[in-house]
């Protein structure tokens, strides 16, 4: 069976006829052809995936692109507007909230969102709101960092 | 070279594509008319197989191909790789092995057309008894899991594996390291008091977020090109090579960037199934794993050790006695690399007149144990730095003079009968020590957090480890250096960037050695038509090897366009410096050139490349195969050392590290903010194996194949504060005397993290993962025998 589904994405309008179990992890990366967004665990826990769905954070590795009909999405290649990057893109560059950068998109669209529900949140607020994003190479020290400075303004 | 851009905490150059998702992995490749192949795998440990049925699998639509074993052996390949001993194909031949071992293949049109078919496949399988202890797998009698050993001769450092060209297994032991040296028998019976203890710890994950990844494409005239997220691309193209039987020159083995490595993408994973699925179909193939095959197909080798140690009444260790197993799983892959290089140090960084090693690696019916960062030294450490803590608390030793009475230092004599060389061991120990206020008393007095009313719940206690490695030696690593005619030049380079930083590293010793800016290097990844032979990306080595490499390759260029430049210049060669791109003579430095222009007038027009080449080697000295000893085993020794501060809920057995650091000794650090990266990222990895990180057998099942069931360290795990420290004790060989970093910061989380528990509770876990059941188990033995503090 196969479902036609609209959204958009990054302010583009797309129309898609996908089989209806296509996640939409898959169809962001495969058929709109935007690769930003990672395949981490499969379940739902590590955050690789994740993208912004109506503001929302959702992990698309199980999300039924069906599910995503009439939405906006933002996924990791829309945050910066007219070639500039986003502040907390920059305070991932600048305090290097990264490493190998697989985990990086969705550790980000994480972070945006937070500081879109909080500018200013405390060190707690930050572990409890990104916890779901899993890290294996910095320590998350710096991804700490990142965020904090991006909230003080400091990029 | 003047001021410049070596020990500078430079950004990483490749850090813009990677916050806007750009960068490219494996995965993102998609080619034109590409199938996707997946994997049918054994649901029994050990059995053989009697018939698989791909018949109703290969009339699906959409189906291309779908392979055997059998029909691996019906192709003119070699279908075994590996690179210790050749024991592994890509789909199982006559047996499987372990539960998760690939029986069979699909290709497919897409995976959900993949994956029905790999449904329509049927399997007799007839099993066999299985194994998956390693004392019982070394057991008379006990199944034998691998029947013939036919060494690799893939690598120099493990040219001496058993026996000869094709040895008939009696044990599932497939490689011994042993190390004799002075007395042990005599050295114990001198000794004061002797100790003996058993560790363990439990075969883990490297939990890297990037999936294992392949894609080959044949070209029409036998050309195979192959993408795939490995961190040796000179291997497997080495590997594909003998497979097919072409010549290297036709295979082709091009890496993007990893999605982190840590061992678990060495050797060939994925590469040699997706070549045969697409010269089984004629299509491009990619072959991806799910995280839960990620499980099954390479692991950290859980450990048994058993260590008896003599010491003297005046804080010496007189000698050590160590009985090492590895558990290598169902094929060797790196596994008797693994069991050599640690055995070096097996003994601990200590100078002990007195050492037997006996490691073995042997087989169980478990998934394939592979290398993983710091390739052994973080099991052994967790053995021979849980002893040492035992061992000062028996004698009333404080534990950092304990140790620092014993560590190796400059000059001495390390067990292997070679001599240490820019160890900054005892340094780490003392800073780390230091930073967390140890207290030169003895015992080390614990801090108890007592709530406002009630009873005691929650105690706090300090630990401290330290450990050291060889680097792998011999190896190679070779660079080409290429300057183009607008002065911008190209470093090409088979080192994998895996998330560690070389592309930033390498650029700025290329800089600094030219005398360019950093905007004017860019990193040619590894491509074998192009970027020549390095060993591996592992082992600490892309720094010292490499960063060596790429120096030599810029000096070849610079030497190439001196005498232009002083003839320019009207200057004496030897006078000549560069710096931000620009080169003139030192006697008179208001006139300069840039590089543009040296090549403009060395060519005659804008046109023409400079091509520097670098090749660095190390060598090692013969090894005595009955004893382990050699005048020289290593080209240089890592070590780090780590402190750690835990608060033990009593009732609950929770641990919280309330502080971590660590120290590793970088020779040189030429980039300190990625050195810091580097030590952090690896201190906290080291939480996970120390804490809560396990796969969880039952009879050969694997119980925990998913990131619900198998926890790495989140947000929420965080020590309240983890400091890394950068030590610095210069290595003269090391490019501006810098040493690799990638593991040391790993190998002492653990015991130091149970030293901590041990000081706060009085409870000793010998087996690894640090688990509340176990730390409330030990809390009611310690109160048994009035050991509780």
């Amino acid at each position: 069976m196969t479902a036609h589904v609209r959204f958009r994405v990054n302010g583009e309008s797309h129309e898609v006829d996908v089989p209806e179990q296509r996640l939409l992890i898959d169809t962001i990366r495969y058929e709109v052809g935007l690769t930003g967004t990672k395949l981490g665990c499969g379940v739902g826990v590590c955050g690789a995936c994740t993208v912004l769905l109506d503001g929302k954070m959702v992990s698309t590795c199980i999300m039924l692109t069906a599910h995503a009909e009439g939405a906006d999405i933002l996924t990791i290649e829309g945050l910066a507007k007219d070639g500039e990057l986003a502040p907390i893109q920059k305070g991932f560059l600048k305090y290097g909230g990264f490493q190998c950068g697989i985990c990086t998109p969705g550790q980000i669209l994480a972070a945006h969102a937070l500081l879109e529900y909080n500018p200013h949140p405390t060190e707690d607020e930050i572990k409890d709101w990104m916890m779901g994003n899993l890290c294996r190479c910095t320590g998350y020290y710096k991804i700490i960092e990142s965020i904090e400075k991006t909230a003080a303004g400091e990029v | 070279m003047d001021a410049g851009v070596i020990g500078k905490d430079v950004h990483r150059v490749e850090g813009l594509d990677k916050v806007t998702g750009r960068v490219e992995f494996v995965d993102n490749i998609e080619l034109p008319g590409m199938l996707h192949g997946m994997m049918l795998r054994s649901n029994v440990p050990h059995g053989r197989i009697v018939h698989i049925d791909t018949s109703r699998a290969r009339q699906l639509p959409g189906v291309h191909a779908v392979l055997t074993g059998d029909d691996l052996l019906a192709m003119p390949i070699d279908p075994f790789t590996g690179p210790a001993f050749k024991d592994q194909a890509p789909l199982a031949i006559g047996k499987v092995r372990y539960v998760g071992d690939p029986l069979a293949a699909v290709a497919a049109v897409d995976r959900d057309t993949a994956e029905a078919a790999l449904d329509l496949i049927d399997v007799e399988i007839e099993e066999l008894p299985a194994v998956f202890d390693v004392n019982a797998a070394m057991e008379p009698g006990a199944p034998l899991i691998c029947e013939r050993l036919v060494p690799a001769r893939t690598f120099a450092d493990l040219i001496e594996l058993l026996g000869g060209d094709d040895v008939p297994a009696t044990s599932n032991a497939c490689f011994q390291y042993k190390l004799r040296r002075g007395n042990v028998e005599e050295g114990l019976r001198q000794s004061d008091r002797v100790f003996a203890h058993t560790f363990s710890n439990p075969p883990s994950q490297h939990a890297d977020l990037e999936y294992h990844c392949s894609i080959a494409q044949w070209g029409a005239t036998d050309r195979l090109q192959v993408w795939s997220a490995t961190q040796s691309p000179s291997y497997v193209r080495i590997m594909l090579a003998n497979m097919f039987h072409l010549p290297e020159s036709r295979v082709r083995v091009v890496v993007s960037y990893l999605g982190g490595g840590f061992g678990s993408k060495l050797y060939t994973k994925l590469e040699p199934l997706a070549a045969i699925l697409a010269r089984s179909t004629g299509r491009p193939v990619k072959v991806r794993l799910t995280r839960k095959e990620e499980f099954f197909t390479i692991t950290k080798h859980g450990l048994t050790a058993h260590l008896t140690t003599g010491v003297s009444r005046d804080g010496r260790i007189l000698a050590r006695d160590s009985q090492i197993r590895w558990d290598t799983g169902a094929y060797a892959d790196i596994g008797p690399r693994v069991t050599h290089k640690s055995g070096y140090t097996s003994a601990g960084p200590y100078d002990i007149p007195n050492v037997r090693i006996d490691s073995f690696s042997v087989f169980t019916n478990k998934p394939p144990a592979g290398a993983f960062r710091g390739f052994g030294i973080m099991q052994v450490c967790w053995a021979y730095e849980s002893q040492m803590d035992i061992i000062a608390k028996e004698m009333g030793w404080d534990p950092v003079e304990f140790r620092l009475n014993n560590v190796l230092r400059e000059g001495d004599t390390q067990a292997t009968g070679s001599i240490v060389h820019s160890l900054g061991l005892a340094e780490s120990i003392q800073a780390v020590a230091d930073a967390i206020g140890w207290e030169k008393t003895a015992p080390i007095p614990y801090q108890a957090v007592q709530p406002a009313n009630g009873p005691l719940r929650k105690a706090r206690g300090k630990g401290i480890a330290c450990s050291m490695k060889a680097v792998i030696t011999p190896s190679i690593s070779a660079a080409t250096v290429l300057m183009h005619s607008d002065g911008s030049v190209s470093v090409l380079s088979s080192a994998v960037e895996m998330g560690q930083g070389s592309d930033t590293l390498l650029s700025q010793i290329a800089a600094e050695e030219l005398g360019v800016r950093m905007d004017d290097i860019s990193i040619t990844h590894p491509d074998t038509d192009v970027t020549p032979y390095d060993l591996i990306t592992a082992g600490s080595r892309t720094t010292f090897h490499m960063g060596n490499a790429v120096r030599l390759a810029a000096a070849d260029v610079r030497s190439q366009l001196w005498p232009t430049a002083a003839e320019m210049l009207n200057a004496d060669a030897v006078d000549l410096t560069a710096s931000n791109g620009r080169v003139w003579a030192r006697s008179a430095p208001d006139r300069s050139l840039t590089f543009g222009q040296l090549i403009m007038s060395r060519f005659g027009a804008r046109a023409g490349t400079i091509t520097g080449h670098g090749l660095f080697e190390t060598h090692h000295g013969e090894t005595d195969m009955q004893t382990g000893q050699s005048d020289n085993v290593t080209a240089h020794w890592m070590c780090g050392a780590t402190s750690a501060e835990v608060e033990v809920d009593v009732e609950t057995g929770h641990v919280h590290i309330l502080n971590l650091v660590t120290a590793v000794d970088v020779g040189k650090a030429i980039n300190p903010f990625a050195c810091r990266q580097q030590i952090s990222g690896a201190s906290l990895q080291g939480t996970g194996p120390a804490l809560y990180e396990e796969m969880v057998f039952d009879a050969g099942q694997l119980t925990n194949p998913s990131f619900v069931d198998y926890k790495i360290p989140s947000l929420l795990d965080l020590p309240d504060n983890m400091e890394p420290l950068i030590v610095e004790d210069p290595h003269p060989d090391g490019p501006h005397g810098a040493k690799g970093i990638g593991e040391a910061g790993i190998f002492a989380i653990a015991p130091a993290i149970a030293n901590a528990v041990a000081d706060a509770v009085g409870a000793r876990i010998p087996d690894l993962p640090i688990t509340p059941e176990k730390v409330l188990n030990a809390i009611e033995e310690a109160e048994r025998h009035g050991n509780r503090r």
